[in-house]
């Protein structure tokens, strides 16, 4: 197994820690850190492809994720603390009225 | 024997680094309480800008850590002080954690088999190519310019939105003051 391989195996672990994450878990704010995560993973893949081809796409796009991910905690935060504050709890099953 | 250790640093460090960011994002899926699960997020991505600088992206790294460790998770952890949020009586996992797994398992496999096969051999050695903050500036002000002035609207979007959230959370308030 060379480097890339091994970057590679990485990224494709983190994000499924992170999928399962936002399946398993129940808690509001730890299924927004497990998309984080999920993010992340994907960063890691485009760096490491970004250094394998010797090609800027790979790190621009990178740049671009970091804005996304800033722009959907900024969006999502607000969103959970009126939802906190409407029924007391950030558990999931609080939500199921959401589902309309 | 030091000076094979010392050969092959960066490679210990690119396999602890790694080794400390699957075992972060292990623990997010095992740990209970969430400011915990913000630490094991904030762990894992500090050993993430860890393997960026030591793939030679050392803007990139240094992105990781001021935009996602000290802007994101900073207000993530901002906002569980905030809430007050501790450990629940209620279940730590939902009712999809059998077919979560199963299907976390089914999807590695399946991914490591695809990454098993042998890729196309780099240009250089992983690591040795160095990509700076002059290159990278240069594509954003040349062939990725639309992409940049898109991620502008997008913030001014973000803020946009972020404060109607507010606005609709204080109006909701006041009507159930007065009524």
């Amino acid at each position: 197994m060379d480097r890339t391989q091994l970057l590679i195996g990485v990224a494709v672990a983190l994000f499924s820690f992170g999928l399962v994450g936002v399946i398993v878990r129940r808690h509001v704010l730890v299924m927004l850190m497990c998309m984080e995560l999920m993010l992340n993973g994907v960063n890691l893949s485009l760096v490491t492809f970004a250094q394998q081809t010797s090609t800027t796409a790979g790190a621009v796009l990178v740049f671009l994720i970091f804005v996304v991910a800033t722009v959907e905690i900024a969006l999502a935060i607000p969103i959970v603390l009126l939802l906190a504050r409407t029924k007391r709890t950030l558990d999931l099953g609080a939500y199921s009225d959401l589902k309309g | 024997m030091i000076e094979t250790l010392l050969g092959h640093v960066d490679t210990l460090l690119l396999l602890a680094c790694a080794g400390g960011a699957l075992a972060g994002g292990a623990l997010m899926l095992v740990l209970r309480q969430p400011m915990r699960v913000a630490m094991a997020l904030i762990a894992t991505m500090l050993f993430l800008a860890g393997i960026y600088g030591l793939l030679g992206m050392h803007f990139i790294a240094a992105f990781q850590v001021l935009i996602y460790v000290g802007a994101v998770m900073l207000f993530m952890v901002y906002v569980i002080m905030l809430l007050e949020v501790r450990e629940s009586d209620g279940a730590r996992y939902s009712r999809l954690l059998l077919p979560g797994a199963a299907g976390l398992l089914v999807l590695l496999f399946a991914l490591a088999a695809s990454v098993w096969r042998p890729l196309p051999s780099p240009k250089g050695e992983i690591g040795d190519i160095g990509y700076g903050i002059a290159a990278f500036s240069a594509d954003f002000l040349g062939p990725y310019w639309l992409l940049f002035e898109l991620t502008s609207v997008l913030l001014v979007a973000a803020v946009v939105a972020a404060l109607a959230a507010i606005r609709v959370g204080r109006q909701a308030a006041e009507g159930r003051k007065h009524g």
